[in-house]
């Protein structure tokens, strides 16, 4: 049996039907219409699917869509409203990503790392980051860009 | 060198943006419409197994199912280089996994909730597992039709074995060459499974409307080969290459797994069975894990001789790998390795025995690599021991024996020119290579460990790429090329090679990722050849175009052609200094003569680019003869690492790789490929490992039990080094780097382990346990 719920998606309201097996992962791409979280693992390993739920990152294949009920969903669609932030733009200017599928969820795990810790050091990055995987880089690109956008601000 | 504008330089990747602002699409991202039905696929359970039954009236019951496909809907084989393969198992499956049947529901649960009502019978056949037990006499034949199967005319299988090709590589006399020896050495290395693990599944769309075209969208390193293969496997049903579209947008990793074609022909056969409906095929983590290539394992036996004074006068190098039950595209990388496993050494006297062999494993197939990862860590493991025996330095060792421009190659063809002496002495100098080092832990130790590699694209003699681009009314250009955007960087690369002859800076270049409708032909993005290959064709595209903008001018200026030239999107002129048009003036309106009349037309460049100097073709008892490799890619790995030996873990303390480009199109890409295939090859050799039951059954299918590195794993630095000498034939001294960068990281760990512990690891991976148990037993004596 499917039932409504309501969730702000990057700061719009919407009421979607869900059953009570959908994650919220799948209500977001598919009856949302948000595509930056991506399907990976859905086990909860790789952090492809990493949302910000009230502003903590979640894994959004292990939250259920109806656990959302109520709450504030941001993707990367929504920090990019008024241009890339300055973490975007750093981990444009240090090539940072490679293929890119795991780049919206490492965007949104260090925009909630840099709001609790605006000056991180390399282990905080790493540890902020060690539950996105990332095939691609070394990931020390990606670290590189964090400390020069953190050292800056 | 030095002289160019674009190349050469690390400019922002033009895809930047829009993947880290989750613009970039990918395949699973597009919308399809309420329309789009869902696949579950229904696999053996069995290693191998005859099918007697499949029984799916009760799946067909349930609502929302759409349809139920087995083999018997599509009797078709397919296949890259042998073609061994077919849609749906027929009457046999040969691995667990193997796709049996398909659900098409309206739903994805639908789908998978009915998957499990239908019904297969098996009766179970004798299971191989292991390489050397299927080349035993009486060994379970795998294939029995394997001596009908069509394959290149470079493949030798042997019909009524298990050997599905035996590369065989003679050069000079290793009898004679083991006489001159005043050691020899000789020892066994095995290397195990390993998977990709791209962070984006494999997923397909597939189409087939009602006028009879087929398109697929389809996460793929390989537009073009696969609507190749879809043609061909799909023929009797009357397709022909103009009906079947492939679109390609961008991938979220390949590696090596999205090459060719594995589960996407299901997709290609499910949009046939469901005429008018799109249907997606995408795998679970799982299915990742298990039903798509994998690295194949090895078992390589080397015997290496050498003279006193540090000469190496000959080897013998026999691989067996575990192919996997189908060996369609790897038997090739099992090709490249036998062309090849003498390291970028010059050894007079060679012989080289690489089998592909079939198993009741999973398919083999390419892997960032190809092989040479594999070959690598038994040979540079050797080399290290070998030199030590003697009593030499092993950097030393190698630089006396390392290949240089114009040596004769295993198959005798000479060798490109290359830095690899220049590679070496970076590298060591980057882990001060000699000075002993101690931890600050007075627990733990330090080793160095050192390695070379090399590598070649294997392709087909005749793989080529193609490429067109188009001015706009600004003077902006669209570049179209079939290269896949991987996550490398080609994009960028080629927006860079066209920039550089046209005078455009690459902020008004758009290079978009393929449709085969439209863009012009690319074999593969595989091997690390597109930089080199399709970096010809844009340069060729560009140069076409130049050649038209020069037309132009000559035609309403009267100007000599010889005297124009390109610099900041203008036309000038060597002998009217006076004299510049900017491109955006021109190139699409034309040129306005005083008659009020124009000169010109929309400008538009095509290229197009075939080494037309390979050969296949040679003997197959020697492979003497042809030319089967473009060049060859060099360069020296080397690491500090530091380990408690009462664990036996590692902690990489600098991990340092030179390798020689040819001419860095983009610098930065190129660090980027270094330190991504570094930590991806120190990974397989510390922890990652596919373990299989008695059964065959993969026991680590996912991210929780397959370790693939992060964050807090990452050496604690990592020093690219480029190294520049001129490939004559590639885009302005270019040649192809990616898989380059994993190759000499087992090796390398292998020899800092036995440089700081005294113990020799022949086996991967090199994990904490194994150390530990390496200690305890040396300790025990």
């Amino acid at each position: 049996m499917k039932r409504p719920i309501t969730l702000t998606v990057n700061g719009e309201e919407r009421r979607v039907d869900v059953a009570p097996s959908d994650t919220l992962l799948e209500i977001l791409r598919t009856q949302i219409g948000v595509k930056s979280p991506k399907i990976g693992c859905e086990r909860g390993d790789c952090g492809a699917c990493t949302v910000l739920l009230d502003g903590r990152t979640v894994r959004s294949c292990l939250i259920l869509a109806v656990e959302a009920d109520g709450h504030e969903i941001t993707t990367v669609e929504g920090l990019s409203k008024d241009g890339p932030t300055p973490l975007q733009q750093a981990f444009v200017e240090h090539n940072s990503f490679q293929c890119g599928f795991c780049a919206p969820g490492i965007v949104l795990s260090v925009t909630e790392l840099l709001r609790r810790n605006p000056h991180p050091t390399g282990e905080e990055v790493k540890e902020a980051i060690s539950g996105n995987l990332c095939r691609c880089t070394g990931y020390e690109p990606i670290i590189r860009a964090v400390l020069d956008v953190s050292g800056k601000s | 060198m030095g002289k160019f504008k674009y190349v050469g330089k690390s400019i922002r990747r033009i895809d930047g943006l829009e993947k880290v602002t989750g613009a970039a699409t990918f395949v699973d991202d597009i919308d399809f419409g309420p329309d789009l039905l869902y696949a579950e696929i229904v696999e053996s359970p069995h290693a191998h197994a005859l099918i007697e039954k499949i029984d799916a009236s009760q799946a067909e019951k349930v609502p929302g199912v759409i349809r139920v496909v087995t083999g018997k809907d599509f009797p078709y084989k397919f296949g890259l280089y042998m073609k061994d393969r077919y849609i749906f198992a027929q009457d046999r499956t040969r691995f667990v996994g193997e796709q049996v049947a398909a659900i098409i529901a309206r739903d994805p649960k639908i789908a998978r909730k009915a998957s499990k009502l239908i019904r297969v019978t098996y009766r179970e056949l004798p299971q191989i597992l292991d390489p050397i037990e299927a080349i035993k006499e009486d060994a379970e034949l795998l294939h029995p039709d394997l001596g009908d199967y069509p394959h290149v005319p470079w493949f030798f299988p042997k019909g009524g074995t298990n050997i599905a090709h035996w590369r065989k590589t003679r050069k000079g006399d290793v009898e004679k060459g083991f006489k001159e020896a005043d050691v020899i050495l000789e020892d066994t290395y095995t290397v195990p499974r390993y998977a990709h693990c791209a962070i984006e599944p494999h997923v397909v769309v597939g189409l087939y409307d009602h006028s009879g075209r087929l398109t697929l969208w389809s996460a793929s390193q390989s537009p073009h080969t696969q609507r190749n293969l879809f043609a061909e496997a799909l023929a009797p049903l009357g397709l022909s290459h103009k009906d079947i579209r492939v679109v390609t947008p961008y991938v979220g990793g390949g590696f090596g797994g999205k090459a060719g074609v594995t589960m996407e022909i299901i997709g290609a056969a499910l949009a046939i069975a469901v005429k008018g409906h799109p249907v997606k095929v995408r795998w679970s983590r799982e299915q990742e894990f298990y039903n798509t290539y994998q690295r194949q394992a090895v078992v390589a036996q080397i015997k290496m001789g050498v003279t006193r004074d540090g000469k190496i006068t000959a080897i013998e190098h026999t691989l067996h790998w575990d192919a996997g039950a189908y060996v369609e595209y790897g038997a090739n990388v099992v090709n490249a390795v036998g062309l090849s496993a003498t390291g970028p050494y010059r050894i007079p006297n060679v012989k080289i025995d690489s089998l592909c062999i079939y198993t009741n494993l999973p398919p083999g197939g390419p892997y960032r690599g190809f092989g040479y990862s594999e070959f690598h860590f038994g040979l540079e493991s050797h080399v290290t021991r070998i030199a030590k025996k003697i009593g030499m330095d092993p950097v030393e060792f190698r630089k006396r024996n390392a290949i240089e421009e114009s040596d004769t190659l295993p198959y005798g063809a000479k060798m490109n020119p290359c830095g690899l002496k220049e590679a070496i002495d970076r590298a060591a100098q980057a882990i001060e290579w000699g000075k002993r080092e101690t931890s600050d832990d007075p627990k733990k130790v330090i080793g160095k460990g050192f390695s070379l590699f090399w590598k070649a694209p294997a392709m087909p003699p005749n793989a080529s790429s193609a490429a067109s681009l188009k001015f706009n009314e600004d003077g902006s250009i669209n570049i179209s090329v079939s290269g896949m955007e991987l996550g490398q960087g080609y994009l960028t690369v080629m927006a860079q090679i066209a920039a550089e002859v046209l005078s455009v800076p690459t902020e008004k270049i758009r290079v978009e990722t393929p449709d085969t409708d439209r863009n012009p032909y690319e074999w593969q993005t595989v091997a690390s050849h597109v930089t080199w290959s399709c970096g010809n064709a844009v340069k060729n595209a560009a140069i076409d175009a130049r050649e038209k903008i020069f037309t132009v001018i000559n035609r309403a200026f009267g100007f000599q052609k010889d005297t124009l030239y390109l610099e900041d999107e203008k036309v000038k002129c060597r002998t009217r200094s006076d004299f510049e048009l900017s491109l955006k003036d021109f190139v699409i309106a034309g040129i306005q003569m005083e008659d009020g009349t124009f000169r010109g037309g929309p400008i538009l460049g095509s290229g197009m680019f075939m080494p037309e100097f390979t050969s296949a073709l040679s003997d197959p008892e020697t492979s003497q003869g042809g030319h089967p490799n473009v060049h060859y890619t060099v360069g020296a790995g080397a690491v500090v690492l530091e380990i408690d030996p009462q664990t036996g873990k590692t902690k990489v303390l600098k991990a340092v790789l030179a390798v020689d480009v040819g001419q860095a199109i983009n610098p930065d890409l190129v660090n980027g490929q270094i330190t991504g295939g570094l930590l991806q090859g120190l990974a397989t050799v510390l922890y990652e490992d596919m373990r299989f039951d008695n059964k065959g059954r993969l026991l680590n299918p996912n991210f929780t039990d397959y370790k693939i590195p992060t964050a807090m794993d990452i050496p604690d630095e990592m020093i690219p080094i480029i190294v520049e000498v001129p490939q004559p034939d590639g885009p302005f001294g270019a040649r192809g780097v990616g898989e380059h960068t994993m190759i000499p990281a087992a090796p390398m760990i292998a020899n800092a382990i036995e440089d700081a512990l005294g113990v020799r690891i022949n086996s991967m991976p090199i994990t904490a346990e194994r150390i530990a148990l390496s200690i305890s037993r040396k300790e025990k004596g």
